[in-house]
């Protein structure tokens, strides 16, 4: 939001973006803090939402559309967030929406200067979903820096399609709007790399897999879910706020687990 | 089954965090081709400007640099568009005397209303349009998140965190902004100690207030060097009361331990000049002539009819600086001036507007074209002295927010009682600051 | 007994051993990447000498003293 006209004033009080119209799709905007994800949705949706170069700009949840091939898309731009284990306001904000919030699309914009600490964030969406297209951003940054990044390497690694991009420059979008679009429509099957934890955990997923009613989840991983089950959390809460179905009976199988 | 029984809780995070990033090492090992050189310039850059010996130094002289450029920037367009509105208004008159509309008509829709509007527009937009994109540049550039790392021992000593130098840098430019941009301090004890300081240092609003004080009272001295000093000393001032005020919350209403910091600094930037500097202008075009509409035109309206209308013979102007006069001649004020300060609760911007008004007692801006004549309205027939400047500007920038900034506060804060302290300490703040330097002052006969 | 990341000199590489912090602190600092073995070099100090700007991940990350503490290297 930065030092605009739209940041004060009364206008503040005005905190959706864009109203719903009818669109086709709607898009998730996910990533570290400072990966020029607020570049990326501008260049997208052509809103001139200040971006400024420090962590911890995106402190209003924007929305915006652009269109492709004739169809429209409503972008939602996430705060940004150094995990999904929700530590904080911010990643609680997001969490909820990668978990329970109606799109069919999360863009993971990452980070090509610092691929691994970004590649976490990225690991913990693909662990939610499989609908994921991985944004490569700040490629020119990259290429000042002397680094390489071998992009269908990375997406043969992680299952999913990936795209490098200079959103500044506005390098890449076309093939990133492709890219969603396949993953919206379904003409992409992707396989998420599956991660593997120590034999402990591991044996604690499948025995809370057998317990769990794997078919009353929408999008939502069941792997993922027991995992947080394991850490103790308290799903029933987000399920209130979600006023999801779907959560609230699956906390009563874990209040279920947890005596039996 | 007990999630106890796994004995996982403890250090379940640990092992997921770590199997996480062993996945993400793998994965970069397969796919980085090239993991290139660290960026020399950069941290030779990064070097200089949080060193202990230039560090601090570089902060100062680049706010005193933007102060600089945007006071002596303004000169030129701030003339232009006067005179633009002097055309203007003369093409109002000629047809409001043309279809014989009355004087009060005219008086309340030229004198009190577009005169108004006019002079906020001519004072507030060239300094807000060269400030506001010279420093969303900087931020564009990463200069920023240096200025809380160089500020977080300051600000950590307080009992607050360095993010609230951000918070504090955004309210620069507008305080309603920095209270919004205090959502980026996680810890809410912190975030509230942000938001009720915010309003210490001077926003655009107030730029011009404190601007033109200095000009009549410098008399051309160092010229536009000396006023952006003088400007530079009370932004200090603010800066100073924010950690003071900070310090003394943290020990009182707001008591508790320092949070953690964990803030990352970014890459330097090139920030795409072109690009912000036109987007920054057009933006800040819309906000101030929409604040013009909105605020001080109808503050103008207000004040020409209390201006012309009375009650048993005297003006409501007479009758409510008189009232207040006692009381804001102990703060080294009087009553017009105080008078100003309360009807400009709802935009910072047009105190100025409404004390010169107050003064010519028609309630309209009667031909106050040069510094020459606002010097002989204020000093000679006022009687200002060096000591009541002094009292505006200090009042300027310790008194309660805005309007605006006050309603966004409410919204973040969701809570009455913390709004009405933002309102109430900057002003017992000013209003004590004020008091004891005009007592003090008249004890030693100055 | 392991040194923290407090006592380490500027211009210093080293790995992490483990972490002593808790909650969220600690949940914060792994997420950034200071999980064991993990590599971490000393940048630089701020003018009054805290925070200090570590090099994690490729990226850098302020820290104050309290909290490197609970960082230990070797």
């Amino acid at each position: 939001m930065g030092l605009s006209h739209r940041s004060t004033g009364v206008t503040v009080f005005k905190e959706e973006g864009a109203k719903r119209r009818g669109t086709d799709y709607i898009v998730a905007l996910a990533g570290n803090p400072n990966t020029g994800k607020s570049t990326v949705f501008n260049a997208l949706t052509g809103l001139n939402q200040h971006t400024g170069n420090w962590p911890g700009k995106t402190v209003l949840r924007a929305e915006g559309y652009y269109k492709h091939q004739g169809q429209e898309y409503l972008l939602i731009d996430l705060p940004g967030t150094y995990s999904l284990f929700a530590n904080s306001v911010e990643e609680q904000v997001a969490r909820d929406f990668i978990c329970f919030g109606n799109y069919q699309v999360i863009i993971v914009v990452v980070d090509a200067t610092c691929l691994e600490r970004n590649l976490n964030l990225a690991l913990q969406v693909l662990e939610m979903t499989s609908k994921v297209v991985i944004c490569v951003n700040l490629l020119d940054e990259a290429k000042r820096k002397g680094i390489k990044i071998d992009l269908s390497a990375l997406s043969e690694e992680l299952g999913v399609p990936v795209v490098g991009t200079n959103a500044r420059e506005g390098v890449g979008l076309e093939q990133l709007k492709t890219a969603v679009k396949k993953v919206a429509s379904g003409s992409i099957a992707a396989e998420p790399r599956k991660i593997t934890y120590d034999l402990e955990i591991e044996s604690a997923i499948s025995d809370l897999l057998t317990k769990i009613e794997t078919n009353s989840f929408t999008h939502i991983n069941p792997r993922w879910l027991a995992l947080r089950l394991l850490e103790g959390e308290d799903l029933l809460q987000l399920g209130k706020e979600a006023k999801n179905p779907v959560v609230t009976e699956h906390n009563k199988t874990k209040v279920a687990l947890l005596e039996g | 089954m007990n999630a106890e029984n796994f004995k996982l809780q403890n250090d379940l995070r640990d092992r997921i965090v770590s199997t996480l990033y062993f996945e993400a090492e793998t994965i970069a090992d397969k796919v980085i081709k090239e993991r290139g050189k660290k960026s020399n310039w950069e941290s030779k850059l990064d070097n200089i400007l949080t060193s202990p010996s230039w560090g601090y130094l570089t902060m100062l002289l680049l706010l005193g640099v933007i102060f600089w450029i945007t006071i002596a920037g303004a000169n030129y367009p701030s003339e232009l568009l006067a005179n633009l509105f002097f055309i203007i208004e003369d093409k109002l008159l000629a047809i409001l005397t043309a279809i014989h509309a009355p004087d009060w008509v005219t008086g309340l829709l030229v004198l009190g209303l577009f005169r108004t509007l006019a002079w906020v527009v001519s004072v507030m937009l060239p300094p807000m349009a060269i400030f506001f994109p010279m420093f969303t540049l900087l931020e564009d550039l990463g200069y920023l998140p240096r200025v809380a790392f160089n500020l977080d021992y300051l600000f950590k000593k307080c009992g607050t965190h360095g993010k609230q130098a951000l918070s504090m840098c955004m309210g620069f430019g507008c305080n309603a902004a920095g209270v919004i941009s205090c959502r980026i301090i996680d810890s809410p004890r912190e975030r509230l100690i942000a938001i009720l300081t915010n309003n210490f240092v001077p926003c655009n609003g107030r730029f011009p207030t404190l601007i033109l004080i200095s000009s009549l009272f410098l008399a051309g001295v160092f010229g536009s060097l000396g006023v952006t000093l003088v400007v530079l000393a009370v932004v200090l001032i603010g800066i100073a009361a924010t950690l003071g005020v900070s310090y003394f919350l943290s020990k009182t209403f707001l008591k508790g331990i320092p949070s953690t910091f964990t803030l990352e600094l970014p890459p330097f930037r090139k920030p795409q000049v072109g690009q912000v500097v036109v987007r920054s202008i057009f933006d800040r075009t819309i906000f101030v002539l929409g604040r013009a509409v909105m605020v001080a035109a109808p503050a103008g309206l207000l004040i020409w009819l209390m201006a012309n209308l009375q009650v048993n013979g005297v003006s409501i102007l007479s009758l409510t600086a008189n009232f207040l006069d006692p009381f804001a001649r102990s703060l080294g004020l009087d009553g017009i001036i105080l008078m100003a300060f309360i009807l400009g609760l709802p935009a910072n911007e047009i105190v100025i507007p409404l004390i010169f008004m107050g003064y010519l007692a028609t309630g309209s801006l009667i031909e106050l074209t040069g510094l020459n004549e606002i010097r002989q309205l204020l000093i000679t027939k006022h009687g200002w002295t060096w000591l009541t400047a002094i009292n505006v500007m200090l009042f300027s920038l310790l008194h309660y927010p805005c309007g605006t900034t006050l309603l966004t506060i409410f919204k973040e804060t969701k809570s009455r009682k913390w709004t009405v302290l933002a309102f109430v300490i900057p002003t017992v703040v000013g209003l004590t600051v004020c008091f004891l330097l005009t007592q003090i002052v008249g004890l030693l006969n100055l | 007994m392991f040194l923290s990341l407090a006592d380490t000199p500027v211009g210093q590489e080293r790995h992490v051993e483990s972490l002593s912090a808790t909650g969220i602190m600690r949940r914060r600092l792994l997420d950034l990447g200071f999980v064991p073995g993990a590599p971490v070099s000393v940048v630089r100090k701020a003018p009054l000498g805290d925070p200090t700007a570590y090099l994690i991940r490729g990226a850098i990350i302020a820290l104050r003293k309290e909290e490197a503490a609970f960082i230990q290297v070797k």
